[in-house]
């Protein structure tokens, strides 16, 4: 793609995010085909051979066709529900989803999906698209303190992180077009069974993991500068998530103790008024204001802790996301170095046979091979091996670069969505804060005046002072 | 509002001479070492009192004030002369001794400079109370305080105020023992415990809240960090994440300020805390007076009861002559009658003293000291929604700076 800098962090002159109409570039309408139900490119299986006519196609399949600026596809996530087997206890939330969208058979969907189902449509988006960066799931497990699966708190704040996911699947343009997506969004719930069983199978997945760990072990050679920045950002970026994470929730800690004491404040004015006769109005007046500016305060913890605290979490999750997702995209490329060294081997095993170098044949004529027999045939042997090696570093050269492709146009919409996230959290927090100190502005100002107007009104029925 | 001193300066009563004359002023606090009564080094803080005839400044011109140096136990003795000569009288309180009430950042030092101001500012409070007193302002001996350095000391000692104080276990023994205590004099002494004990865990409470608040604050300057170093590594966010994390760290900064002004608040407090204690001071000696007018008028009684026993020939069972003659000496009727009559004076006398002296003037200084309290107080609560309303002012200010930054990011 033109236009794409090396340096993962220096910004576009546009900043990418998924409501605006903003592009990388304008592409052709044979790309658009690319969209359809029927090409599922890098779908399922990678054992699957079924591979697009050209290389061009496949790196113009990760060119982002223009984003509209109207949805087409809207999704809720709500409306837990606890449910009760003779094995295990476990909620279900509803999924509704309205389209326009031609691929979907009707327009409006309303299906319930519980936590694994997330997972799975999670694995095989990943499986089908290793190098584009997803939003995260929320965690499995809560490690911090006695949290019960099952707490009020746990499952909406669970809720509302399913839903974001869901929500970034459906407004990416290449995620929101995979099948599995399709199906986790309308199919009932023995029809999702049924075809998660039908997936890639144990063997196929096994292979997978072993390659995959394979390539780790191997690692990657000419890892190209823009990734290694990209790696070196995120872990500077995960970093500063997790301290900014800590910092607030270390604030929401501070603010209930500060609550607590507030709390005890008040009352202690209230109890001095009883003893009082002409301070009485004024003791009262006081307490009130405390009481009320103790509701703003615990109005301001409550919005701390469903924005900001859930949302840099989010991002700490993000992180592991992307670093992820950088380790697959090293693996990728790994592979295809280690086809490359075979390819190079078998060739100068070949070169060698030419040389008459290879004494492998004269053993073969112990055996009543003739040696020149022995020797044509390990040569076609060789030039097959060859040409299938050939064949498939092609294919794993072309995937690196889709892989690469895909990163780096996900990597700035990555980056965009992170910025809006971020300042709009920010933004809300600050606009929260300043809600809260009007709030309390306003009741100490009213006391103060309603004393100011009292005593005037005193001291002109000529009281004391 | 006007300024902190005008709110804190305490209410003319009518005729209150000294203050309308003469400036007076705590101007400064000094360290001082020296060896003391049992000749070892210490360090102790004097004050500097400065004064001046108060018209001395109009004509125009500044004359520098007369000044001298005191030390607190100084002040502490001229309060003790205070308590003893006029007991009829709240005494103004002084400062606190030592840092109570103290929340975290405070120390609890006597020699920090936080702690010596506002005693100084204290200091200053009690002799501006003493002076403009209707009664207290006249009194020779304060007088001398805030004029003659040296000899004055002396000059306490010679009043003899010592002698005519109460011991603590006659006023105490008192308190158990009146039979008829004087039903406001009850209820006020009442009142007083009341105010003691809600000043002093409103001060409490305070102190926790102030505390927690200034956590809050401060953890907020670690988001001054954590942006600082993260807009290293952003290029679009960069700036915003710069400038709002220096508003975080101007936000955490302006919690001492805040905290500061509230101390002036919880030094109000503590003064009426003190006062209370100065009523009751009141309150005790009626009873004490009460007391010692009821013995009398039992000493009295049996007396009579003696006489009457003895003119209707009523017979004890133990020793007549020996309770006669302890009661009546070796005396004549005639004596004895007199010398009733003289008692039954005495009594009288007693009586318009306590009725006539104490309570009257007591009373007129109890309903003096309730309108300055409660003026006082009034000032106090609303210099207190003002200082609120300043944080709060603050804070919007901060926070709409900060969200103006976020949304540059």
């Amino acid at each position: 793609m033109s236009g794409m800098s090396a340096d993962p962090a220096q910004a576009l002159p546009a900043v990418m995010s998924p409501l605006s109409g903003q592009m990388l570039e304008l592409d052709e309408d044979d790309d658009l085909e690319v969209f359809s139900k029927d090409m599922n490119l890098m779908d399922g299986s990678p054992m699957n051979a079924s591979m697009p006519t050209s290389p061009a196609s496949m790196i113009n399949q990760y060119k982002f066709e223009e984003e509209t600026d109207a949805k087409d596809i809207f999704v809720t996530v709500d409306n837990p529900e606890s449910h009760v087997t003779a094995l295990e206890t476990f909620i279900t939330y509803r999924v509704v989803t309205k389209t326009t969208r031609s691929e979907f058979d009707s327009c409006e969907y309303e299906v319930r999906r519980r936590y694994q189902d997330f997972l799975w449509l999670k694995e095989r988006l990943e499986e089908g698209h290793p190098t584009l960066i997803m939003h995260p799931l929320p965690e499995k497990f809560v490690m911090k303190g006695m949290v019960e699966r099952f707490n009020d708190d746990f499952i909406e704040t669970r809720q509302k992180a399913l839903h974001k996911f869901l929500n970034r699947v459906a407004d990416h343009p290449i995620l929101s077009c995979h099948e599995d997506f399709k199906i986790f969004l309308t199919a009932q719930a023995w029809e999702l069974t049924s075809h998660k069983k039908q997936g890639p199978g144990f063997l196929s997945r096994m292979g997978d993991t072993v390659r995959a760990v394979a390539a780790s072990v191997r690692g990657v050679r000419n890892r190209p500068e823009e990734f290694t920045a990209m790696l070196e950002y995120v872990d500077s970026f995960g970093q500063k998530m997790i301290s900014l994470d800590k910092v607030t929730q270390r604030i929401v800690k501070e603010q209930k103790e500060y609550l607590g004491e507030l709390k005890e404040y008040g009352p202690v004015y209230t109890l001095w008024s009883g003893s009082e006769e002409e301070l009485v109005e004024p003791l009262k007046g006081v307490a009130s204001c405390i009481d009320r500016c103790c509701k703003a305060t615990e109005e301001q913890i409550g919005h701390l802790s469903e924005n900001l605290v859930p949302l840099l979490h989010e991002y700490v999750l993000c992180t592991d996301s992307v670093k992820a997702v950088l380790r697959r995209r090293d693996n990728i490329q790994a592979e295809s170095e280690a086809k490359n060294d075979a390819l190079a081997n078998r060739k100068a095993d070949r070169e060698a046979l030419k040389d008459s170098k290879d004494l492998g044949f004269v053993l073969g004529s112990f055996l009543g091979k003739k040696p020149e027999e022995a020797k044509q045939q390990k040569e076609q042997r060789l030039d097959s091996e060859i040409n299938e090696l050939k064949e498939e570093v092609e294919r794993l050269e072309d995937k690196v670069e889709c892989a690469n492709n895909a990163l780096k146009g996900d990597w700035l919409r990555w980056q965009g969505n992170m910025r809006s996230d971020i300042k709009a959290a920010f933004v809300s927090t600050a606009e929260k804060n300043v809600d809260y100190y009007e709030k309390c502005l306003a009741v100490w100002e009213s006391f103060l005046t309603s004393q100011t107007a009292a005593h005037d009104m005193e001291s002109n029925s000529g009281h004391s002072s | 509002m006007t300024s902190e001193k005008e709110s804190r300066v305490p209410i003319m009563a009518e005729g209150s001479c000294l203050l309308r004359k003469m400036e007076i002023s705590v101007a400064e606090a000094e360290k001082r070492t020296g060896k003391n009564a049992v000749n070892m080094q210490e360090t102790y803080t004097v004050y500097l009192i400065e004064t001046r005839p108060a018209d001395s400044v109009t004509e125009g011109h500044n004359p520098v004030p007369d000044s001298l140096w005191r030390r607190y136990s100084e002040f502490e003795l001229l309060r003790n002369y205070l308590l003893v000569t006029y007991p009829f009288i709240v005494i103004p309180p002084l400062p606190e001794k030592r840092a109570e009430f103290v929340w975290h950042k405070l120390s609890a030092d006597n020699m920090d400079p936080d702690f010596v101001e506002r005693r100084r500012i204290g200091l200053e409070n009690f002799l501006l109370r003493v002076a403009s007193h209707p009664v207290l302002s006249s009194d020779k001996i304060f007088f001398l305080f805030l004029t003659e350095e040296n000899g004055w000391k002396e000059a306490v000692f010679e009043t003899g105020f010592l002698a005519k104080s109460d011991s603590r276990l006659k006023a105490l023994n008192a308190t158990f023992r009146v039979k008829n205590p004087d039903k406001r004099f009850s209820e006020l002494k009442h009142y007083s415990d009341e105010l003691q004990s809600v000043t002093s865990q409103l001060l409490r409470v305070r102190a926790r809240v102030a505390d927690r608040l200034y956590g809050v604050y401060k953890v907020h300057g670690n988001y001054g960090r954590v942006f600082s170093e993260w807009s290293a590594i952003e290029k679009e966010m960069g700036d915003g994440l710069q400038s709002a994390g220096h508003h975080m760290d101007a936000y955490a900064a302006s919690v001492d300020d805040i905290l500061e002004e509230e101390e002036h608040y919880a030094d109000q407090l503590k003064e009426y805390l003190f006062y209370a204690e100065a009523v009751k001071a009141v309150c005790r000696k009626h009873e004490l007076l009460q007391y010692e007018l009821e013995t009398a008028s039992q000493d009295l009684a049996s007396k009579k009861q003696q006489q009457e026993e003895l003119a209707a020939g009523t017979v004890r069972t133990f020793s007549f002559k020996g309770m006669t003659s302890k009661l009546f000496g070796q005396e004549t009727p005639e004596q004895r009658e007199a010398k009733l009559k003289v008692l039954e004076e005495q009594i009288k006398e007693g009586e318009e003293e306590l009725q006539k002296e104490f309570v009257k003037n007591a009373w007129k200084d109890i309903e003096r000291f309730k309108e300055q309290k409660d003026h006082d107080l009034r000032e106090a609560l609303m210099s207190y929604a003002v200082m609120q309303i300043s944080m709060c002012k603050k804070g919007i200010q901060v926070w709409t700076n900060a969200k103006e930054c976020f949304s540059k990011m």
